[in-house]
């Protein structure tokens, strides 16, 4: 129960922060970071999958409504919960790992980093590829999932740093 | 049936997924195409209502500007009234008869709660809706010129598509000869925007005017956009030309919504010709 209302509050404040002050941020007239991932990185995964992928469907619906976007966040929030899984499995290079006791914290800096990376990366590519929604424009794409991933990662790594406990 | 039973139950989370996925695709391509109604957007109550408490706390950091400006614009006003023609003849001219006006455009005021210039496709949100009288397919301009077209409208908040859209195209001229072209954007700067579809003969130079042309049903003729900032030509035709915004599409506060009056009777000549 503690945990539903935890996950709950974290669910909304990360809406909030990424619509009302993440999304102004406007680095260099045309950068803004999407934090609002980190949702991802941290849910437990021992939780139920079904639950799990629906509600960062919701997640990136709520930010769609508010910026006017369509789809297209929940779109790449969806897809890089799917994947979570089996990137994490990958990295750590273990088939019967005991994903029950996972935490961000739990594993090592570097692996942490190649995980939030690789996700966020995703996430980014196939948000703007949905938003130009031409293989004209593959240049700006991916320059722009390169600047705006590299600025994100770095929030959410200092986020999740100093916001949560080392275990 | 088992077999259809055993497949489901083993990639239940992939069709989960996939049901999902199409859902949030299909709401992406919903919101490419302008005329049809929108599900998801920032109209609705809940976040045009936290967008408004945001901008609330907001303005009062921009008042000083917006005085300023609205000075500026009063004085511009005040300025045009006091040219008053001269009289060549000697005959005192006649008292302005008001049957004699006709209203095509009608203003209201409104302000923008959230502003987007970053993403590809940029929606703002206004703090008038229906309950004001605004309807969709409004044109929206500040004192500096144009910014863009109201699309989705709710109760008290309306959507406005910006010229920073891929879907978006103005119908603009030269202010010094009537050629007419469109507006569009390519997506990499917010400043900048481009001009297309320019007849060949067409004299240009930078530093030309650039305004709204009057043909489409949403702008009056006449609103400023912006300069030419560079061009090139290939041969005779025109394979570029950039145009450098009057408005400052990362500041926009207060605004204008014009409604025409006569938008219900063109677009009903324009079908009945169809």
């Amino acid at each position: 129960m503690n945990n539903i209302a935890q996950n709950t509050i974290w669910f909304v404040l990360l809406v909030l922060l990424q619509v009302l002050i993440f999304n102004n941020i406007n680095l260099l007239g045309h950068t803004n970071p999407y934090i609002y991932i980190a949702y991802i990185f941290y849910y437990p995964i021992k939780r139920e999958r079904g639950r799990f992928l629906f509600l960062s469907f919701l997640l990136g619906l709520s930010i769609d409504f508010f910026s006017n976007t369509g789809g297209i966040n929940a779109a790449s929030t969806l897809f890089i919960a799917f994947i979570r899984l089996s990137v994490l499995s990958s990295i750590l290079k273990k088939t019967d790992f005991d994903f029950h006791q996972f935490n961000i914290r739990s594993i090592s800096f570097g692996r942490a980093c190649t995980f939030i990376t690789i996700l966020t990366f995703t996430h980014h590519f196939i948000l703007f590829s949905l938003d130009y929604f031409s293989l004209k424009d593959m240049g700006s794409i991916l320059s722009k999932s390169i600047t705006t991933a590299f600025l994100s990662i770095s929030l959410i790594l200092i986020g999740i740093i100093s916001f949560t406990k080392k275990k | 049936m088992q077999q259809i039973f055993k497949f489901i139950e083993k990639y239940k989370y992939f069709l989960l997924f996939l049901i999902l996925e199409s859902f949030a695709l299909f709401f992406t391509i919903q919101n490419h195409s302008y005329h049809r109604s929108k599900f998801i957007n920032s109209a609705n109550t809940l976040t045009g209502g936290i967008y408004r408490q945001m901008s609330s706390i907001n303005d009062f950091f921009y008042l000083k500007k917006e005085n300023r400006l609205l000075s500026k614009e009063n004085i511009h006003l005040k300025n045009l009234l006091s040219l008053s023609p001269y009289d060549l003849d000697s005959v005192v001219s006649e008292q302005i008869d008001t049957v004699n006006f006709y209203q095509k455009y009608k203003y209201y005021r409104g302000k923008i709660i959230s502003n987007n210039y970053t993403k590809r496709n940029n929606f703002l949100t206004i703090n008038r809706g229906e309950k004001h009288g605004i309807t969709s397919i409004m044109g929206v301009v500040n004192s500096y010129g144009i910014i863009g077209v109201t699309n989705s409208v709710s109760k008290h908040n309306a959507t406005v598509m910006s010229i920073l859209h891929k879907d978006s195209h103005t119908n603009v001229k030269l202010k010094n000869n009537d050629h007419y072209g469109s507006l569009i954007w390519n997506g990499k700067d917010y400043r900048t925007v481009q001009l297309v579809d320019l007849p060949r003969q067409t004299q240009v130079g930078i530093g030309d005017t650039i305004i709204t042309g009057g043909k489409s049903s949403i702008f009056p003729e006449g609103i400023l956009v912006g300069t030419i900032k560079d061009f090139e030509k290939q041969g005779n035709d025109f394979q570029l030309i950039n145009i450098k915004l009057f408005n400052d599409m990362s500041a926009l506060s207060n605004i204008n919504i014009i409604s025409n009056l006569e938008q219900k009777e063109i677009k009903q000549l324009e079908t009945a010709n169809e």
